[in-house]
């Protein structure tokens, strides 16, 4: 590795430890009433934890079988994002996650769970698969965003989310969605058309982040605990606005402190919920997914002009 | 005596002198593309593109809809939808403040015209984004409008042209904003699935959730010369990249060389090539 990748990942080293103690001391109660107050707040922490199970962990704990597949036919592959086919309590589906890294390296390979287009079309191309072969897909939706770079948007980062959406709207199999992190905008929703959408009780799902908003609207990237607060982006929000199906449980002070049992949480809740779309057609399973979107955000009134 | 006065003191003024002195200011501006001192009236008979480099010029949604449909005639549709403010959103001033003030300023509730009319005597819909109405930002009201649209094209079997320009989902709505992408995009599948036209015009400039759903959709994305279109902003990317990016990144050219557009058409062409599309398409 050249010297300059070397100084860069010392400096994200200690610009990490910086964050991990932030965080540590954050919990053990450095402004206790303030993160109290507000939840939103804390979830996008818990969300972002850095011990925090990601999609790989949940998949080697609520799947057997696991085979990933790779590459998008076209381009490469992206390993920001993880597919392939396993087995959910016996029964054969399509499993698809947004990865993270644990430490610098791995973040690095996995390019902080920002997926490039290449990834959303390995996903497609997984999904058609499993239409092909009439499997379930599962998706586990964990990212900051979309990476919004060069290469990103020569290659159509645009268009590869924009073709997932549409193209997940057509496909006559059950799709469940899981955000079990951080679902960062577009980037993440581009898997989260589901018949099903679940959210772990600490996760987030948000149309912008809460720096990007604190910097827009109050012109201060520090002030994200507010922006945070009036997104309105954690679970218990998106299930009142009806954008969201269920909240699944986590364990103690979140899904970081026991994996087993946060794996436990989700994958009971994904083989009932698979097995109440398992007495519907493929039509039926298309018309359900596209009335339940249909109907997201009648937030407005139709009275004539003042 | 004074050395001036008045001998008389009821003079009339006739009335059409007023209209004899014309007001000169504002007549004469600067091309944002080549600096040349250009006269309004000449840009608007060119259709707001400058006459000597093809700079385009932003015009609003009901401009756009006067250049497209025939005699410059259109019925438009759900006009009176407008958001209610969910998250009770409040920024440096409240939302609801903020949309009542666009209301009041602009002809419209929120930032979308939707339209029918015809189009070279094609019954057609067209949807034109406001930018003016903040920044053209989509969020449930114009979820629903669109959605609307497309279902009203097929059940009267028209084909649809959507007009971008936007900076992407309303922050101000949260995911509500963000679910409006799966809501029209789904929608267009079924436009799709029906077998109907769909003809994308992204114009200056169209980024975020807007361009990553329907605008990227069209069965033809065109574009017109010199527009901004991406997923990222450009102020995002250098701020992740830490680099400054090359001239003409994310232009219309730059998607066209990259396989991302159909075609950059100008906006004095761009009626008739629409209409040419659908006849190769339909008929």
């Amino acid at each position: 590795m050249s010297d300059e990748s070397n100084e860069r990942i010392a400096a994200l080293e200690k610009e990490l430890a910086k964050l991990r103690s932030q965080v540590d001391t954050g919990a053990a109660g450095e402004e206790p009433t303030e993160v109290q107050a507000n939840s939103a707040w804390l979830a996008v922490r818990l969300a972002r934890h850095p011990k925090r199970p990601h999609a790989l962990d949940y998949i080697e704990r609520v799947f057997t079988g696991f085979q990933e597949i790779h590459g998008d036919r076209a381009f490469g592959d992206d390993p920001a994002i993880v597919g392939g086919f396993a087995r959910l309590d016996g029964r054969a589906v399509a499993v698809i996650g947004q990865q993270k890294g644990r430490d610098t390296k791995q973040n690095v390979f996995r390019n902080f769970g920002m997926p490039k287009p290449e990834g959303y079309r390995k996903a497609l191309r997984i999904m058609r698969m499993a239409v092909k072969f009439n499997r379930p897909i599962i998706t586990l939706l964990d990212t900051p965003g979309a990476y919004p770079g060069i290469d990103a948007e020569e290659r159509g980062q645009a268009e590869a989310i924009a073709i997932s959406l549409r193209e997940m709207a057509r496909f006559g199999v059950p799709i469940i969605a899981v955000v079990i992190g951080e679902g960062g905008s577009g980037g993440a929703l581009a898997l989260g058309v589901g018949n099903q959408v679940f959210m772990l009780k600490n996760s987030v799902y948000s149309v912008i982040s809460p720096e990007s908003c604190a910097a827009i609207i109050y012109r201060d990237a520090s002030k994200a605990e507010q922006a945070a607060a009036a997104l309105k982006l954690d679970a218990p929000a998106l299930l009142h606005f009806g954008l969201i199906d269920r909240i699944i449980e986590e364990p103690g002070e979140g899904a970081h402190t026991d994996y087993d049992q946060a794996a436990a949480y989700m994958k009971a809740t994904l083989i009932s919920s698979l097995a109440g779309l398992s007495s519907l057609g493929p039509q039926q399973l298309i018309d359900q997914r596209y009335e339940k979107f249909r109907r997201m955000g009648n937030f407005f009134e139709e009275a004539a002009t003042v | 005596m004074a050395w001036f006065t008045r001998p008389t003191t009821n003079i009339k003024r006739d009335p059409a002198e007023a209209e004899r002195h014309v007001k000169t200011e504002g007549l004469w501006f600067k091309c944002d593309g080549c600096r040349q001192i250009l006269w309004r009236k000449a840009l608007e008979e060119n259709q707001q593109v400058c006459p000597h480099c093809g700079f385009h010029f932003k015009i609003d949604a009901a401009a756009r809809l006067k250049l497209l449909f025939d005699d410059g005639a259109w019925e438009e549709f759900d006009r009176d939808l407008a958001s209610t403010d969910p998250l009770d959103f409040v920024d440096s001033k409240r939302y609801k403040d903020r949309l009542s003030a666009m209301q009041r300023a602009l002809p419209m509730k929120d930032a979308l015209i939707s339209a029918g009319g015809t189009l070279n005597g094609r019954p057609v819909n067209i949807c034109v984004l406001e930018l003016k109405f903040i920044g053209g930002s989509m969020g449930s009201v114009m979820g629903e409008k669109i959605t609307r649209a497309i279902e009203r094209s097929i059940t009267r079997r028209a084909p649809l042209v959507i007009v971008s320009a936007s900076g992407g989902a309303r922050m101000q709505e949260g995911a509500i904003s963000l679910m409006q992408m799966v809501k029209i995009s789904a929608a267009l599948m079924r436009l799709d699935e029906a077998r109907l036209p769909y003809i994308s015009v992204l114009t200056d400039p169209t980024t975020g959730g807007v361009t990553a759903s329907f605008a990227m959709l069209g069965d033809l994305n065109i574009g017109e010369p010199g527009a901004l279109i991406g997923f990222a902003g450009p102020r995002v990317i250098e701020q992740t990249i830490r680099q400054k990016l090359p001239e003409g990144f994310q232009r219309s050219e730059f998607l066209l060389n990259h396989g991302f557009l159909d075609a950059v058409v100008k906006r004095p062409d761009l009626k008739q090539y629409i209409s040419q599309s659908f006849d190769l398409l339909l008929n």
